[in-house]
């Protein structure tokens, strides 16, 4: 069965990939919504950007990210100077880490979902009196809500299986930092297979019932292959 | 009152150049060729599409010049779309109140039951837009347009994706608006039917630029438009319901020029209706026949006459102040010597009303 240090992991991750989520609805929507609108020639930069953690090895985004929020990088070197501590090896800098390895898993369901909505219900919204933020609350964002929904399980539960860039920047520090997965490492390098297959299994079942329930309820979008 | 609307739009190997003026009542049709601008300028006026060089004046509201534009929403008007496109996620009722609720009370002047009963749609109210038909959604989407209580009523071919059924199904409904509210319509169409039907005013468009523009009857009948020309060429007439023949079974309709006998219609005595008569279906004769069964036969005047491909002539003919065009064979214009001036009697065959 499971022992508290695994109960406290369980914890870990579930905090950690609830937290990211919200973030990246929260900065995805505007940025979703931004590039499923614009005719700027160069969009196709950004939207490569988005999806490069789909192909990149997760250390080489983990790595990156340790440089700068370690307390020589940019990011972690202002920290300390503002009296901070560095965000490498912390909870808060495996949130960073987590919203950049999880980003297009939300970014892109919602650019599909507002691209399908079209235009066309925004003009009659238009004629109908609504200003472009009443249009975009009261028309974009309930004809996309199949694309939150995906987006936010997606999120979800692509950072619970989330492994490299937590090892790389967060350390592996029991209470703080060390997420399912790792505690999954710990365990078989420590031939305790009885908690690794605990906690597998765990994390298996989850995973599926998600991604389950997003292919159930939402056939009309397409979903981002793992 | 009048709507004055300029623009110069350049797209490349598209461009649009229109300096307007049309009356701000009644139904203005624009019309023209598929790609000859007519949804673009349609759009321009709605503020749907920015463009910088414009002028538009609705009535006393300036909605765009030089340094001014004002965003579609804050335009009173009413647009309706080739596609119903109701908002999916909201029943009808909500779709309808979407529009309302943003219009300040004191400005509501198409209450919302007006609306609905104009339309008929007071049965569908609690339904999802993908429950309806293809015409019942098109009636909800003019309902709506309506309901917002616009000071211009905008409709982007309303009926060209029904199929004929119904369109006859929501003919009458718009016709009705005409009769019933005092709101000015723009009206893009191809269709030399619907044009028929509805329209008092005119502007025919091609490639980008205005060809002519003027009063239905005028228009219809003038032999330097394109649609005084082909099978279709016809003649509007308003005519009053004189009285009704009950031994026949036949209703008398008169105009400036005489008197039309049709087959009886349920029409109250006093009521105005429109008349369509083809071009194909007058006949020319010098002296008034008696033994034919053509009731009606009107003295006329020869105005003008242009050749119609090789062997017809289009004859524009003035009844009692009332153009009406004839088409016959050059044949019989050469026999009949026909030319301006020239006293006939005209022979209408057949006539239809429109409403």
């Amino acid at each position: 069965m499971l022992n508290e240090s695994d109960l406290t992991a369980l914890a870990i991750t579930l905090k950690l990939a609830g937290l990211s989520t919200l973030i990246l609805l929260l900065l995805g929507t505007p940025l979703a919504w931004w590039l499923a609108r614009t005719r700027w020639r160069f969009k196709f930069l950004l939207e490569a950007v988005v999806a490069l953690p789909l192909v990149l090895p997760p250390t080489v985004l983990g790595f990156y990210l340790l440089v700068a929020l370690g307390p020589h990088g940019p990011v972690g070197g202002a920290m300390e100077a503002l009296g901070g501590r560095p965000l490498a090896f912390t909870f808060t800098g495996l949130v960073i880490g987590s919203v950049f390895y999880s980003m297009p898993f939300v970014v892109q369901p919602l650019q599909d979902a507002f691209t399908a909505v079209g235009r066309r219900p925004l003009e009659v919204a238009a004629t109908l009196r609504a200003s472009p933020l009443d249009r975009f609350f009261t028309v974009a964002l309930p004809l996309a809500r199949a694309g939150f929904f995906t987006a936010a399980v997606l999120g979800f539960a692509h950072t619970l299986g989330e492994f490299g860039v937590v090892l790389m920047i967060g350390g592996n520090i029991p209470g703080e930092t060390q997420v399912v997965s790792i505690a999954i490492y710990d365990h078989v390098e420590g031939l305790e297979y009885t908690h690794a297959h605990w906690l597998s299994a765990g994390l298996l079942l989850m995973s599926f019932l998600m991604l389950a329930a997003v292919y159930a309820l939402n056939r009309r979008f397409r979903v981002v292959q793992p | 009152m009048s709507i004055e609307v300029r623009f110069r739009i350049d797209r490349g190997e598209f461009s649009l150049d229109v300096d307007l003026s049309v009356p701000a009542h009644g139904v203005t049709s624009l019309f023209g060729p598929s790609g000859c601008g007519k949804t673009t300028l349609l759009r321009a006026i709605a503020g749907l599409e920015r463009h910088r060089d414009g002028f538009l004046k609705v009535g006393d509201m300036i909605w765009q010049a030089a340094e001014r534009f004002v965003p579609p929403h804050r335009r009173p008007l009413g647009y309706v779309f080739q596609e119903a496109s109701l908002f999916a996620h909201l029943s009808v009722r909500r779709n309808l109140e979407y529009g309302v609720k943003r219009v300040p009370e004191d400005q509501r002047r198409v209450a919302l039951t007006q609306a609905i009963d104009l339309l008929g749609i007071g049965p569908l109210l609690e339904r999802r837009p993908d429950r309806l038909s293809g015409g019942e959604r098109q009636r909800v989407a003019i309902a709506r347009a309506l309901a917002v209580s616009p000071r211009l009523l905008l409709m982007d071919e309303p009926l060209a994706g029904l199929d004929v059924n119904r369109k006859q199904e929501i003919l009458p409904y718009i016709e009705s608006l005409h009769n019933q509210l005092d709101i000015p319509v723009i009206y893009v169409s191809h269709s030399p039917d619907e044009v028929a039907r509805l329209a008092d005013h005119l502007v025919l468009l091609e490639a980008g630029r205005v060809v002519a523009t003027g009063g239905i009857h005028e228009m219809l009948t003038r032999l330097d438009s394109p649609l005084a020309h082909g099978t279709d060429a016809e003649t509007l007439i308003e005519a009053a319901v004189a009285g009704h023949d009950d031994t026949y079974h036949l209703t008398h309709l008169d105009f400036a020029g005489g008197r039309f006998t049709v087959v009886r219609k349920p029409l109250p005595v006093g009521s105005t209706v429109r008349l369509r008569v083809a071009a194909r279906d007058v006949s020319l004769t010098l002296e008034h026949q008696s033994g034919t069964s053509i009731l009606n036969i009107f003295p006329a005047t020869v105005d003008e006459l242009i050749p119609e491909g090789e062997a017809q002539v289009m004859v524009r003919l003035m009844v009692g102040g009332v153009p009406m065009l004839a088409r016959v064979t050059r044949k019989s214009a050469s026999v009949l010597d026909l030319r301006p001036g020239k006293p006939v009697y005209a022979q209408a065959k057949s006539v239809a009303l429109l409403s």
